[in-house]
């Protein structure tokens, strides 16, 4: 099972955090800023798979991540999941992320991370995969955009944004 | 066409967020993210109703913030009122807020599940997909009660839409996962393994999930799905890497549906259909094979998918351990990835290997990589590389290798990462005591670790070493030459100061014959090291240095000089200061023979299971420690995860020894005592019982100085050295001799109690946690119950009639621990209630029920206790008990709780006996005589002959004789194997004096028991009761 999957920037500022178990707020900071600083202190081109930090629990759990130009992808995973194929959802996730986007950056992550979460969704849920196969999650992310559009239409208020 | 287009954002966001990004300090961020909440607040609790485009623009400014690491604590209200909106993009906004921010026990879950609800009806797909998103998400309990029945329908349904049917088998599985009382098996569970047959790969993925975690519970309701997953994987696996089209992931058929499906197999044994079991062999060799093949793509996404397959297939190879040419391929595959470029390969095999390890057929196929192993810890520059690489040797290790694996490691620990030393430190003490041939070789490899990562050698390791040369009688003088010559180092470990002091304070005698090493030498070097030591070492030196008072008296006046200096006479620290007072004091006054009593070697200890083992199990899990015997099918049992509740693995046997370790044990920092005492720091590990009488018999001893009551009667009056007629002559007994009798035992009673409190000292434990530093509240009895944790569980009563702490109960979720005291007619019991699970226990409650006429007889006051108790955790409950009058019947601790959405009742009988209501009395031979007459009445005395259940051994009878509550009286029967005691029974209402006889008779194997008491009930009960204790 998939214990939590976050996204954070080479600084450490969390771009998205999505837990599949309940902790408290304080305790899912907490993980993050410790994640970060497991991962972080890593050497390029030594493996993606490490042992979880204390706070996600125990040594049953391991983080598996990759690192894309400024962003880190973490899979906080147990031992159920295949590491390996943790590692190709991870890019399945960042290549649907960069169909959708058109050459995705953090900043896509930043001022659209209701997206992001909706991406996410077609393929984790609940701390299972849900779908792998990219075409299927573009598609349906794709349907959700034209209602989404649909609706804007009418509901977009041309009046002061703030 | 990119799927969002950068320019439709929310200007009103994307302002924010540029704002909040350009903030210089936090304190600016904070101010600007203040001002951004109260803007949102009052837009919320505005007049103006807000149009579905600005309620989502602000939701999104929440999620922001709340990302950022601030609590968000409004909003939920609208979110929720987003759901029942028709808009999709409304509803979808409220569903994402609810699923990151609000938890399972918000008290909003009741118009959440109304909206849930709505949504599952509705039809849509799209809003089926969004309501099932969100209850796997939150996953609460309350919704699993919603919604567990209509889940599984729409999973069935045949008009259900693919992309529903994905969603609804997990959520299924989270609910399951979360719930699994609520998840009823039923008719769907048939139709769900069908799914494996589905058309749509994606529904496949998701319904192989969910079976696999289904199996693990129930594994012959999913047996069908085996012959259903071979089939699925024999097409994927020989199909051409077009047909599968969007499934085939860099020129990979299915690869993430295959794992999943072998994930499942390892749920199972072999197929015993040889047909499906030929054709699943075909494929492990075919993924076998493909490993071979040149790659199809230079791109690493292609060989990540195909050797996830490869590892997934090694798994169930490894799992089901039946082929011996597929471990042997399986082996050789993972001996070429031990030198493969990508890191990621070799982490892998060396983790894969350890689990082949242990396999029978393989064991010897995996140690030929001994060397490729050792190069890894050498040269890899990963530490979560060379940590397999240990774990690897750590496994692979046996008799024929242990020497070059245990030099490597400790050669390896010198550069070792800080964060994997004291892991490393265990494997090795563990490795060279396992595979110790000679013990020479394992004191050096011990002493070894302590120069080299000293402060990562842990207590249990030094205490593992002290007891192991205790124990062998070959290596002490071997062991105390080596740490003698250890100690010689300038600046050595403390923990080798500890060992050191022990051993020679144990054994310096061994090498005392060498001048080099003479007694003033080894008492110099130890004390040279004294000053540096922390306080816990100065107290065992100190130990020590008594010690070689008894084993050196040449050196006696130079100690008592160092004894009595000021530094230690007048130490601030409360435990120094009062052993060198003690220590000085007993070496002046006591004769040698005391001396060389009091301060005789160590007895051995009994074997039991390595505390390192122990310890190093803790600290990785179960499962994580390859233990080549046990750690077999663990990975079977972890397959799906997160599901800790149901599966028992092997391991989890040994937790009970260490709940006893943490009941029995209250941390009391090691403290070295002479000789009987200085065991205590070892008692803290859950080991070593101390034969019971060496504390008993003295303490009952010095009472009897309290009774100087002298009164003249014959031995041959009541013929206690001949065997018939104690039960004949009865002569009327005076109608005041019960009362006679207690008025005597009242009259002393300063006295007696004191004599009381002292006999049952040992046995009675200091209830508080608190250990009593300078008398060990860990008594011997207490670890007599940790070594044999009551196999029977039915009647836990008798075996608590001669002891007052123990395990009263254990089963695979909890264990109850009890410590008890009596004083008079008033106890109190400790109940430890020990969650063994990881999952809390919800409205726990407990309860004593008292029938009649027990009810009258004897107040059971339970004082109340918290309704849960978190995994892992102990629950304590107090108890006070109250003895109005004699009984005989036992309370019943009823205990309810919620463990899994399950309730779960326990009922146990609380051993609370008439016995331990008992004062001990101490007299002397006439008085004892002169009682027994005036007990002479028929119905005062019962007797009972039986046979003996356990071996007839006198001190094990004579603590079992204290331990029942009465003093043991010595020298009062002439016949010197007989037994004799006597206490006073006292209950609120009134006292009853007690005398009893036991006369072994150890040629026939039987006993007689004899009792005397003023009540004839109490007479009998006391006889039954005792009875079955020899």
């Amino acid at each position: 099972m998939i214990k939590a999957i976050l996204i954070f920037n080479n600084h450490g500022k969390p771009r998205l955090s999505k837990f599949y178990e309940h902790y408290s707020e304080d305790t899912e900071q907490q993980i993050i800023r410790e994640t970060f600083h497991l991962v972080s202190k890593r050497d390029e081109n030594v493996c993606n798979f490490l042992e979880g930090g204390i706070l996600i629990g125990g040594s049953d759990n391991k983080l598996i991540y990759r690192h894309y130009a400024t962003l880190y992808f973490v899979f906080c995973v147990d031992s159920s999941e295949s590491e390996l194929g943790i590692l190709d959802l991870i890019q399945v996730f960042v290549e649907t992320l960069d169909k959708c986007f058109e050459n995705v950056c953090e900043l896509d992550l930043i001022f659209h991370v209701d997206k992001v979460h909706n991406i996410l969704g077609e393929m984790v849920m609940g701390g299972m995969v849900l779908e792998t196969n990219m075409n299927e999650i573009i598609t349906q992310v794709d349907s959700q955009n034209k209602m989404e559009k649909s609706e804007t239409f009418i509901f977009q208020s041309p009046r002061q944004d703030r | 066409m990119p799927a969002v287009s950068k320019g439709d954002g929310m200007r009103g966001l994307a302002v924010f967020i540029s704002d909040i990004r350009n903030c210089k300090s936090k304190e600016a961020e904070i101010k600007r993210i203040n001002k951004e909440l109260a803007n949102i607040r009052s837009k919320f609790k505005g007049d103006k109703a807000l149009d579905g485009y600005s309620k989502k623009k602000y939701v999104c400014k929440l999620l922001f913030i709340f990302l950022l690491g601030h609590d968000i604590d409004f909003g939920h209200m609208e979110a929720v009122n987003l759901l029942s909106s028709n808009k999709y993009t409304e509803k979808q906004i409220g569903y994402l807020f609810i699923s990151v921010l609000v938890n399972s026990n918000s008290d909003l879950i009741r118009l959440i599940n109304n909206a849930i609800k709505n949504d599952l009806s509705s039809r849509n797909p799209t809003f089926m997909n969004l309501a099932l998103h969100c209850i796997a998400n939150v996953g609460s309990r309350e919704m699993a009660e919603a919604f567990a029945a209509d889940v599984p329908r729409i999973l069935v349904a045949g008009d259900t839409m693919d992309s529903v049917k994905q969603s609804a088998a997990l959520c299924l599985l989270r609910l399951n996962r979360t719930s699994p009382d609520l998840v009823p098996m039923g008719e769907w569970t048939a139709r769900v393994v069908h799914l494996l047959n589905d058309q749509h790969l994606g529904v496949v993925t998701a319904a192989t999930s969910l079976i696999t975690t289904l199996a693990q519970k129930n594994p012959d309701d999913f047996k069908t799905s085996v012959s259903l997953a071979v089939a699925r994987l024999s097409r994927i696996v020989t199909s051409a890497s077009t047909d599968l089209q969007d499934y085939t992931y860099y020129f990979v058929a299915a690869p993430w549906l295959s794992v999943k499906l072998l994930r499942l197999l390892q749920c199972y044994p072999p197929p015993e259909d040889a047909a499906i079991r030929g054709r699943l062999t075909e494929c492990l060799e075919t993924i076998l094979n493909k490993a071979q093949e040149p790659p199809k793509s230079k791109k690493v996404q292609h060989s990540n998918a195909k050797n996830a397959v490869l590892f997934e297939a090694i798994s169930l190879i490894i799992h089901h351990d039946s082929e011996p040419t597929l471990l042997v391929r399986a082996c050789n595959q993972l001996g070429q990835f031990l030198q493969h470029r990508e890191t990621n390969l070799r982490y892998l095999a060396l983790e894969s290997m350890c689990t082949l390890a242990s396999s029978e057929f393989s064991h010897e196929a995996v140690k030929t990589h001994i060397d490729t192993v050792i190069n890894a810890l050498k040269t890899e520059r990963d530490v979560s590389v060379r940590q397999r690489a240990v774990d690897l040797l750590y496994a692979m290790c046996d008799r024929s290798n242990a020497k070059q694996i245990v030099a490597e490691m400790l050669s390896y620990l010198e550069t070792a990462d800080y964060s994997i030393r004291e892991e490393i430190v265990l494997k090795v003490a563990i490795l060279a005591e396992k595979y110790a041939v000679d013990y020479t070789w394992y004191v050096d490899t011990i002493l070894n670790l302590i120069r080299i990562a000293g402060d990562y050698v842990s207590e249990e390791v030094w205490y593992r070493v002290i007891q192991i040369v205790i124990n062998r009688d070959d290596v002490q003088g071997y062991a105390a030459k080596t740490v003698f010559e250890a100690l010689q180092a300038p600046a050595c470990h403390e923990n080798l100061v500890k060992v050191g002091g022990y051993i020679l304070g144990e054994f310096g005698n061994l090498i005392a014959g060498d001048p080099r090493s003479s007694p003033l030498v080894q008492f110099n070097l130890l004390h040279s090291k004294f000053h540096l030591c922390s306080v816990p070492t100065r107290a065992l030196l100190l130990s020590a240095y008594i010690k070689f008072i008894n084993l050196f008296p040449e050196v006696k006046g130079t100690i008592q000089e160092v004894l009595r200096s000021d530094s230690q006479l007048r130490n601030a620290d409360v435990e120094l200061q009062q052993r060198a007072v003690e220590y000085l004091r007993l070496s002046c006054i006591a004769s040698t023979d005391i001396l060389a009593t009091v301060l005789e070697e160590m007895p051995p200890f009994p074997e039991r299971e390595s505390s390192i083992l122990a310890k190093l199990k803790r600290k990785k899990g179960p499962g994580t420690v390859p233990d080549i015997e046990e750690n077999r099918k663990e990975r079977n049992a972890n397959v799906n995860g997160g599901t800790n509740h149901t599966t028992t693995t092997p391991n989890a046997k040994t937790s009970p020894a260490s709940f006893v370790g943490d009941l029995l044990a209250p941390a009391p920092p090691p403290t070295n005592r002479p000789r009987p005492v200085s065991s205590s720091s070892f008692l803290q590990t859950p080991l070593t019982p101390l034969p019971s009488q060496a504390c008993a018999i003295p303490l009952a001893a010095s009472a009897g100085t309290f009774y100087q009551v002298a009164a003249a009667a014959s031995p041959d009056l009541l013929g206690l050295g001949s065997p018939s007629p104690l039960s004949s002559t009865p002569p009327a007994l005076p109608p005041t001799a019960a009362s006679l009798l207690i008025d005597v035992f009242s009259e002393n009673s300063p006295g007696a109690a004191a004599a009381a409190a002292a006999a049952a000292a040992p046995i009675a434990v200091p209830a508080a946690p608190v250990a009593d530093d300078n008398f060990s509240s860990i008594t011997p009895e207490s670890l007599h119950v940790a070594d044999s944790i009551l196999a029977d569980v039915q009647e836990p009563t008798d075996k608590f009639v001669c002891k007052n702490n123990g395990v009263l109960y254990e089963n695979q979720l909890l264990q109850i621990g009890l410590k008890c005291e009596y004083r008079q007619s008033l106890g109190r019991m400790y109940v430890f209630f020990g969650n063994k699970t990881s999952t809390q226990f919800l409205s726990f409650a407990t309860s004593v029920v008292c029938q009649e006429p027990l009810a009258s007889q004897l107040n059971v006051h339970p004082k109340p206790v918290d309704p849960t108790v978190d995994g892992g955790a102990q629950l304590q409950q107090i108890i006070n008990i109250e003895c109005v009058s004699d009984f005989v019947e036992a309370a019943v601790l009823n205990i309810q709780f919620r463990y899994g959405g399950i309730l779960q009742n326990i009922a146990v009988k609380l051993p609370i006996t008439l016995n331990k209501f008992f004062q001990p009395t101490e007299m002397i031979s006439q008085d004892f005589f002169q009682r027994w007459k005036q007990l002479s009445a028929p119905q005062q005395e019962v007797q009972n002959i039986f046979k003996a259940k356990h071996s007839m051994d006198t001190e094990v009878t004579k603590a079992k004789i204290i331990g029942f509550g009465v003093a043991l009286l010595d020298g009062v029967d002439p016949n010197p194997s007989n037994f004799v005691g006597a206490g006073v029974i006292h209950t609120k209402t009134t006292q009853v004096g007690c005398l009893l006889r036991l006369e072994p008779n150890t040629q026939a194997q039987m006993y007689r028991l004899t009792l005397r008491t003023s009540r004839d009930t109490v007479s009998q009960r006391l006889c039954d009761l005792l009875s079955d204790q020899f």
